[in-house]
């Protein structure tokens, strides 16, 4: 299971304020964190508060910042091609791109970046007509992005599926039809491409939220899911990934188990 | 027709372990495959083969197997010359008078007898304890200082036993031999208990426990592969070298010790062919150290890894 910490987003309150006044303390101190809690992938987004034209600086800033504080790779998080390919040149190791759609136009521009920067990139299994309803759906827009990432010579194994979760109190239906694509995903191709999930999706505007992203992320796990965008300062949802991990024959079983999970 | 070679792609490696200093050094491990498998990956180093020397003459050898040794085996420091003459690789001293049971030998003689050994030979040099794990970890450690900076693989440390002995090590810049009792859970965890103690895992050599042809070979052999595809795959605590203790075990089997018969013929010739096929098959599982007994043995496996390192064809 690859953890992607999602904390380093201008969405919460204090890395807004870190981006607004280029304070680099906030951004590091989650940068640490997530790396000692076993995070594998650090997720960086500027929010939706930056304005467009601002984004690719501000991208630009959190990349060196994050990795000055960690040794590990940025999963690039924007809907700013610009913002991304700002992110990619100051960025140290194989990154990640977050991520494209099914739409031609997107993944004209993505995956072709991702060649050139030989970066992994999550495809989201959705274009300009929204989220599919059901599982079949998202697989044909699941292996639209397979083909095209083919022809750019991206291997599956850097091609990371998201399915597309949403919250469970407005949109219950989505939880078997999600489980179902990350199962079928496996099948489009061989090797076949990975799946991921934006974890924390699913308890939007819940009571009790990390019980749900707990319980959805070891319910994903048996269905195959190789990677979430998650909160990993959640240490009882590491705990269950771990062995979750372990269960499913991940990885050989000891003693240490959560400890060792955090160290890979 | 054409053949397409299937490859196998490892996202890992595994660990590389030298032993010994100056000319005679030795390296092992570094593997992004399985064993010989050259067209997969690379095999950057050969698996090796060490040779026994007693701090006693052994009680029960066979004749055959003492004759191989003649005028040396009361010699611990001579007898080590002979195993390099024979062509080992390293060699392997094992502590036999510091059993309880035995001479009850104390740490300072053993300390004495293995830096004896180890300045009457360039090649690296293991140091095995008597396996009973108390006086093991008394003993050891004053082994490790008498051999401070000679780089020497000493063992075996065991999870009930190990501080003292990691420690040891630490202190005098050795690596250690982590048994575990043919359990490869049991094995990553005392690996991860050894970390923590701060020796880096280069310096950890594992031993999983064998079983001789016939006594439960599958059982190692399996443990082995696992341990080796789990590091390829990126797993850290079992990316060690694998040391095979070999002699120990084929040496007791009936095998071994039956004499001529009709049935199964030459003795001599019998119980070199059983450690030679223990060996070469634990080797092809994914062993790096073979510990043997008889020259002859050693040859036979040293010419079987020879013709395994030669690069394959397609």
């Amino acid at each position: 299971m690859i953890l992607i910490g999602e904390r380093i987003n201008g969405m919460f309150k204090d890395i807004r304020e870190a981006i607004l006044n280029r304070d680099p303390e906030p951004v590091k101190r989650h940068a640490v964190l997530q790396t000692q809690n076993g995070a594998r992938y650090l997720d960086v987004n500027t929010g939706p508060t930056v304005a467009p034209e601002d984004q690719p600086a501000v991208m630009e800033w959190l990349v060196k910042v994050t990795q000055e504080a960690s040794p590990l790779p940025c999963c690039i998080d924007s809907t700013n091609p610009d913002a991304i390919e700002a992110g990619l040149k100051v960025h140290r190791g194989k990154a990640m791109i977050n991520s494209t759609t099914a739409d031609q136009w997107k993944m004209d521009t993505y995956l072709p970046m991702a060649a050139k920067y030989g970066a992994a990139i999550i495809g989201l299994a959705m274009n300009e007509k929204g989220v599919p309803k059901d599982a079949n759906d998202r697989l044909a827009l699941a292996m639209e992005i397979v083909a095209n990432a083919d022809a750019h010579g991206i291997p599956m194994e850097e091609l990371y599926i998201d399915p597309l979760v949403l919250p469970v109190n407005v949109a219950q239906d989505h939880g078997p039809e999600v489980l179902e694509t990350i199962r079928q995903v496996k099948l489009l191709a061989s090797p076949a491409p990975r799946t991921v999930v934006g974890l924390s999706n699913v308890s939007q505007r819940c009571p009790n939220r990390p019980l749900i992203n707990r319980t959805f992320l070891v319910m994903a796990m048996a269905c195959g899911l190789d990677a979430a965008i998650a909160d990993v300062e959640d240490a009882e949802l590491v705990d269950m990934a771990a062995t979750a991990n372990i269960i499913l024959n991940k990885e050989i079983y000891c003693d240490s188990w959560l400890k060792t999970f955090r160290q890979r | 027709m054409t053949v397409t070679i299937a490859r196998e792609r490892w996202s890992s490696r595994c660990l590389e372990t030298t032993l010994g200093t100056g000319a005679r050094q030795v390296t092992v491990g570094g593997e992004t495959t399985l064993p010989f498998l050259h067209f997969e990956g690379e095999i950057p180093h050969p698996p090796v083969v060490a040779l026994e020397v007693f701090d006693a003459p052994p009680q029960e050898w066979p004749d055959f197997l003492s004759a191989a040794y003649e005028g040396v085996l009361g010699d611990p420091a001579a007898w080590a010359r002979k195993c390099v003459e024979y062509g080992a690789d390293l060699v392997a001293l094992r502590l036999t008078r510091i059993h309880p049971d035995s001479e009850n030998a104390p740490a300072e003689e053993a300390a004495r007898v293995a830096a004896a050994v180890a300045a009457a030979v360039e090649v690296p040099l293991i140091v095995l304890g008597c396996g009973v794990e108390e006086k093991d970890a008394a003993v050891l450690p004053e082994v490790a200082n008498a051999l401070a900076g000679k780089n020497c693989l000493l063992g075996c440390a065991t999870q009930e036993n190990y501080k003292s002995i990691v420690a040891g090590c630490i202190a005098n810049g050795h690596a250690v031999i982590a048994s575990s009792p043919l359990d490869i859970n049991l094995a990553k965890q005392l690996n991860i208990l050894i970390t923590e103690m701060n020796l880096e895992p280069e310096r950890i050599v594992i031993d999983p426990s064998i079983g001789a042809l016939g006594y439960g070979i599958e059982y190692a052999y399996s443990i082995i592969e696992r341990m080796r595809t789990g590091a390829l795959m990126g797993d850290r605590m079992l990316a060690m070298p694998v040391i095979l203790l070999v002699g120990q075990e084929v040496w007791k089997t009936k095998e071994a010790k039956t004499p001529d018969t009709p049935e199964w013929g030459e003795q001599e010739k019998r119980a070199v062919l059983w450690e030679v096929t223990t060996a070469a098959s634990l080797i092809h599982a994914g062993g790096h150290i073979a510990v043997l007994r008889h020259p002859e043995s050693l040859k036979y496996v040293k010419e079987h890894i020879a013709k395994m390192m030669q690069p394959q064809q397609y």
